[in-house]
């Protein structure tokens, strides 16, 4: 320690009562001003007239009282404010979410107000010093403490018996595998489920939430529908409903799509894709190419479709196109056509998987 | 008369004494028209074509610097739409436009932005029927179709209910969870619905009006955009049952507040409980 | 030293009180004396940035507290019921229980409400202040030895809050939640070769399923919450065993600490604090609406609202994720999303690892291995509080894009152009930070010794004889000429020798010389305090010019520091330091 020692260091240090403290002194103590030592304690008005500490005891209990009383004024508003069917509103608010927070607001803060002014203004403010001491052991303590661990590592021989230690290390090591293991059944393995969604050829394409099919003369140029696979909307021989719960979560998930129409002339359809639309109508997946997010915020002045959660920006008359944002790939079309009752159903199932990338997408 | 005063005090707010006086001419021509021809005047063939004639006066003035003569609409030379044609908009369109002050623009931009309405209504009426004359188009609708008044009681709550899925379905993306609006594109941006009237959500919906998707009658009933029209005005009128809502912008505005109302109160009692108190000059002994 | 009270005193023991004999027989027991002999009376250093971490802490007793509550009713199920509770608008809705359970604490347990915002607001509290309190202990280099490991604690920390907040605002299954969830299934699909399974096995199946909420529940009710209990117990003994740090100042050194002790002043505080911060947080939640799910609407994967934004902890992710351009690579068949992988794995893993590991890089760059307890002032570490500065500045450019179609709406911007206004902001903006933070430092430093070594400018405008204004400086107080030099002289890390120029090297040359440049960077723009020989020079220099153009009748004022001139305790009288400039003035400043 003695490296730390500074010979300036002359001044003493007021209250420091524990005089091995100077030989931890380090470089900064004392260069190049001596340390003046703690100030003189100035006593508060609270320490020395009567009346200001008689002052500052009553405001204290003046706060804890309040907070008594605005714990109580809690409980009647529990009892006196109604929620639910005929939740009571006051100013545009739920009264008794207002009236709760601010009367336990009050309680609580008033008794945190009245304990800090208790330290502040009655409780002694006289500075006190406490030593520090080195955080690390002694040279001796870290010897024994390595003697010992050598003793223990030597008496259990596992430096002499490397068959012993490699066996166990080997066994401990193979416990990760049934640690691992015993999580498989978390989920199904993915195998080909984000290729496919429900579509497929004949599939009306309905109005969401009302499940009304469409004819193309319904649809005005400029519309947008959000629309689902027919089948969601489907109910089996028992009434019960194909898709629910879940499932119909998980399906729709993929199988939500949306429909615009657009004047013919501002398509330009790529190749292969000619007979996909409708008199100018398109389908296309409403699930993000870029984190999946569903999409419908149709601009159908300029045929651009916004992400809300992101921002991608995908160029309706243009395939899909991603004209702005984070997504890489252009949003799937979804083959269309007319059913012999004239409504709009898919031609097929999308051709590539909807949604957001992953690494095996292309591998098929 | 209650709407003759309140149309009047909006005319105050207006920043443009010329456009006032203007207005003022407009409104005493218009105002008396109102009062001394009743809506009757539709009904008649005749009244019909005056009707027509009366907005092509209008519009030749007011709209055809931008619509062309005919509402053709105007092209600029290097291909881009200065304003668009009005043959098909149809009545309900111009409905829309005008009385929400939309159209006539104040200045190009990219998107038009509400305020203070230019035509009065009756106006309006001609301006809507010399457009409704050039194509058809969807008309003016009715209060019955749009005003879930007409909603029978016992039917009310599920009505809104449905409408609130066809809300959250169809709305939602761009006009946000509460209808406070939302970004597009380009700086154009999805105008809130917070106190619009419903005739004019209603009208929005059918015409789709400059970005905004059209959602025609074959696909979004009437009734069903009625109930939207339910939906939104019950969420309007649901009080915040948590408190100030902070402008409904969600997650952003909240994480605002905790920053500013919650750490910053705290950091200000924890300067308060820190700070030293004031001293005495009494007994001080060195 | 005396200290003239009003005569109270500590009470004493003067009978052997119920306190006496219930505390002799729990120490039959316990055996905890000896330990509390020395914490009852324990010090902490009393400064408003101290009690940062206070917030932290009280906010997740608060979170347990209204945590607890909620689990009373909350249920974290995801199968379908037909929703018949008090709200309205959503009645006869399909939804999942867990969202039912939400409406039911929101509209008919009464205080439900308030318990689920005030949650809500402390979690965003608690890691607010979790920031802040990081924030203070890095600007004053309180991670420096022997605390790097309870630095290390606290970053793990708030990594777990921000997983906790995420999984917590999950739970509801209303829009916005199941909007966060699918962006989180996004991010896993992104993962190199694993992704898709990933995503199985989280949500048990395909997105969304009908697991992923009760496991969440489980990690946000219990698994995580553990590890921070723990955790925050390792940190808070750490604090108690290394001692708080302290700010120099007079009789305030390396090897003590000054403050007030743990009872009673210390507990009246901290317990005052808890319920200040219990009391915000209750306020809060009466008066502001925090996270209306019932607006959302259940979770359905096909709809979306406007202003779909992750609480503001999650900021910076969006942020990454929205200004991100569209990259993705496709290899023999495979596909690598940059755009995901990139700002949703990557960027938040580099960003963790820094923050893990800062304390260690800056004590390689430094050399320095020596226990430090007293604090720097951020002036007195350029490049480290720049460095700072320049994150800050990064994180709120980050999370303002993250936000960036809210501004386009409120400020009436064009979305595009924030977007690309940001794409090269968060690029160019830090860097700027950076050095403006530098420069703004040293120049703090200069002001310093400019103080010590020439006073305060009392803002006296003096006239001389000859018609020259000059401004008096006085000498600063002792004590905070004490208080400016206690600290280190930064030394520049030097080229070990034995090291040549042409040809020889040492092994590790190269890390050697990477560190040399770097200390350098680090150090040699400092201002150093001065010596105890620059003070004197001055001094003199000072008395010189005195004497020169005063005729010597006046007497050099007190306020040297070195303890060998007597102050005589009172202030100049403004007449000391006449004319110490001649005509050009200034020649005291030029050292």
């Amino acid at each position: 320690m003695s490296d730390r020692g500074n010979p300036n260091d002359s001044m003493p240090v007021p209250g420091n009562e524990d005089a091995a403290a100077h030989q931890h002194t380090p470089a900064v103590h004392g260069d190049p001003i001596a340390d003046p030592g703690l100030p003189p304690h100035h006593p508060r008005p609270t320490d020395v007239e009567e009346h200001a500490e008689r002052r500052a005891e009553k405001q204290v209990a003046t706060m804890f009282g309040l907070s008594a009383v605005f714990a109580l004024l809690f409980c009647v508003a529990y009892f006196a404010l109604s929620v639910g069917e005929e939740t009571d509103v006051w100013l545009g608010m739920g009264a008794s979410n207002l009236a709760l927070g601010v009367t336990l607001g009050m309680a609580l803060l008033l008794i945190g107000i009245g304990a800090i002014q208790w330290a502040r203004k009655l409780m002694s403010d006289t500075e006190i010093i406490e030593m520090r001491h080195p955080v690390a052991s002694s040279q001796e303590d870290r010897e024994a403490a390595l003697t010992a661990l050598g003793q223990g590592a030597e008496d259990s021989g596992i430096g002499r018996r490397p068959l012993i230690r490699n066996s166990l290390l080997g066994a401990v090591a193979m416990l990760g595998l049934p640690a691992i293991v015993a999580l498989r059944d978390l989920g199904p393995l993915p195998g080909d489920a984000l290729e496919h969604t429900v579509w497929k050829k004949g599939m009306r394409i309905v109005n969401d939430v009302s499940g009304a099919p469409i004819k193309p003369d319904e649809v005005e140029i400029g519309q947008l529908i959000n629309a689902e696979p027919a089948v969601f909307f489907a109910t089996d021989e028992e009434g019960e409903p194909v898709y629910e719960g879940h499932e119909l979560q998980a399906a729709k998930a993929k199988a939500a799509v949306i429909l615009v129409r657009m004047q013919p002339r501002d398509i330009t359809p790529s190749a292969g894709r000619e007979n996909w639309g409708v008199e100018g109508i398109l389908c296309f997946s409403k699930i993000c190419t870029h984190v999946g997010c569903p999409i419908s915020l149709w601009e159908q002045q300029s045929h651009h479709l916004l992400c809300p959660c992101h921002q991608s920006t995908f160029d309706l008359g243009d395939n899909g196109k991603v004209i702005f944002g984070p997504a890489a790939r252009s949003l799937p079309q979804l083959p269309m056509g007319l059913d012999q009752e004239g409504y709009l159903v898919a031609l097929s199932d999308f051709e590539e998987p909807v949604g957001p990338s992953y690494w095996e997408r292309g591998d098929r | 008369m209650r709407m003759l005063s309140a149309r009047l005090s909006s005319r105050r707010r207006s920043p443009l004494a010329g456009v006032v006086v203007l207005l003022l001419g407009l409104l005493v021509t218009g105002g008396a028209y109102a009062l001394l021809s009743p809506a009757t005047a539709q009904d008649s063939a005749a009244g019909d074509e005056a009707l027509v004639s009366q907005g092509r006066e209008l519009f030749l003035v007011g709209c055809a610097s931008c619509h062309g003569k005919n509402a053709e609409g105007i092209v600029t030379q290097d291909g881009t739409q200065y304003g668009p044609s009005l043959v098909g908009v149809g009545a309900a369109a111009v409905d829309f436009q005008v009385s929400t002050g939309r159209m006539p623009m104040a200045q190009p931009g990219v998107q038009a932005p509400r305020k203070d309405r230019l035509y009065n209504e009756e106006e309006t009426r001609q301006l809507a029927a010399y457009v409704a004359s050039l194509g058809p188009g969807p008309a003016i609708p009715t209060a019955e179709q749009y005003d879930p008044e007409t909603i029978p009681e016992e039917e009310r709550e599920e009505a809104i209910v449905r409408g609130g899925e066809f809300f959250r379905t169809n709305c939602t993306a761009c006009h946000n969870f509460a209808g406070s609006g939302g970004a597009l594109p380009g700086g154009k941006y999805a105008p809130t619905l917070i106190g619009v009237e419903p005739k004019h959500v209603y009208e929005a919906m059918l015409t789709g009006p400059q970005q905004m998707p059209v959602f025609s009658d074959d696909v979004l009933k009437p009734e069903e955009k009625r109930d939207v029209i339910a939906y939104l005005q019950a969420n309007e009128e649901t009080p915040n049952y948590g408190g100030s809502a902070l402008g409904s912008y969600g997650p952003v505005s909240e994480g605002m507040f905790a920053w500013l109302a919650g750490i910053g109160v705290l950091v200000g009692f924890a300067v308060w409980i820190a700070a030293h108190s004031t001293r005495s000059k009494k007994g001080v002994q060195q | 030293m005396a200290i003239a009270t009003n005569g109270k005193q500590a009470a004493k023991a003067e009978k052997p009180s119920k306190i006496g004999g219930a505390a002799t027989w729990a120490d039959d027991r316990l055996g905890l004396a000896t330990i509390a002999k020395k914490q009852i009376r324990k010090v902490f250093p009393d400064h408003w940035s101290f009690m940062l971490g206070e917030i932290a802490l009280w906010s997740f007793v608060v979170l347990l507290l209204t945590g607890v509550f909620l689990t009373l009713w909350f249920k974290p199920s995801m199968a379908e019921v037909t929703y018949m509770g008090s709200y309205d608008q959503l009645r006869g809705l399909h939804m999942s229980e867990a969202y039912a359970s939400t409406l039911e604490i929101s509209f008919d347990v009464r205080g439900g409400l308030l318990m689920r915002q005030m949650h809500h607001w402390s979690a965003m509290l608690f890691i607010a202040a979790m920031f802040v309190h990081m924030m203070r202990v890095f600007f004053t280099g309180a991670f420096r030895k022997p605390r790097e490991l309870n630095w290390v604690i606290g970053g793990l920390l708030l990594m777990l809050g921000i997983l906790e907040g995420f999984a917590g605002y999950s739970l509801p299954d209303d829009l916005l939640s199941g909007t966060g969830l699918r962006i989180a299934d996004g991010l896993m699909k992104s993962v190199p070769v694993l992704g898709t399974y990933v995503s199985f096995f989280a949500f048990g199946g395909e997105f969304p399923g009908d697991d992923i909420i009760p496991r969440l529940y489980t990690v946000h009710v219990l698994l995580i919450p553990g590890l921070l209990l723990a955790l925050i117990g390792a940190h808070m003994l750490l604090l108690v065993y290394h001692k708080h740090t302290q700010w120099a100042g007079p009789g305030r050194t390396e090897e003590n600490v000054v403050g007030f002790p743990m009872m009673p002043v210390y507990a009246a505080k901290a317990g005052g604090f808890f319920f200040i911060v219990f009391g915000v947080t209750a306020l809060m939640g009466g008066l502001m609406q925090i996270n209306p799910v019932w607006r959302f609407g259940p979770y359905n994967p096909a709809e979306v609202t406007a202003g779909s934004q992750p609480d503001w902890y999650m900021g910076v992710a969006e942020g990454l994720l929205r200004i991100m351009p569209g990259w993705e690579t496709e290899l023999f068949g495979f596909t690598l999303s940059w755009n995901v992988f990139i700002p949703g794995v990557v960027a938040p893993g580099i960003i963790f690892g820094l923050v893990l590991a800062y304390p260690f890089i800056e004590a390689w760059i430094t050399g320095d291995k020596r226990e430090h307890h007293l604090l720097q002032r951020p002036r007195n570490a350029p490049n480290r509080t720049a460095f700072m500065v320049a994150m800050m500045t990064l994180y709120g450019l980050l999370w303002a894009a993250g936000g960036n179609d809210i501004l386009a709406v409120v400020f009436n911007l064009n979305l595009n152009y924030i977007t690309y206004f940001m794409r090269v902001a968060v690029f160019v903006g830090p860097v700027i930070a950076f050095i403006l933070a530098r420069r703004w430092a040293i120049s703090l430093q200069r002001h310093d010794q400019e103080a010590l070594l020439h006073g305060y400018e009392t803002g006296v405008i003096m006239r001389s004889p000859e018609g020259a204004y000059s401004e008096r400086h006085l000498p600063i107080d002792p004590a905070r000429a004490y208080t400016l030099t206690a600290r280190d002289r930064d030394q520049v890390y030097a080229l070990p020798s034995g090291e040549d120029e042409n040809g020889v090297k040492a092994p590790g040359t190269r890390r050697n010389r990477l560190r040399a440049k770097l200390s350098h960077y680090w150090f040699a723009h400092n201002v150093q305090k001065p010596t105890r020989e620059e003070l004197e020079e001055a001094r003199e220099h000072a008395e010189h010019e005195l004497a020169m153009h005063s005729g010597g009748h006046q007497h050099m004022p007190a306020g040297d520091y070195l303890g060998d001139h007597e102050l005589d305790g009172h202030p100049a009288d403004g007449h000391q330091f006449d004319g110490r400039h001649d005509v050009h003035g200034e020649e005291l400043r030029k050292h």
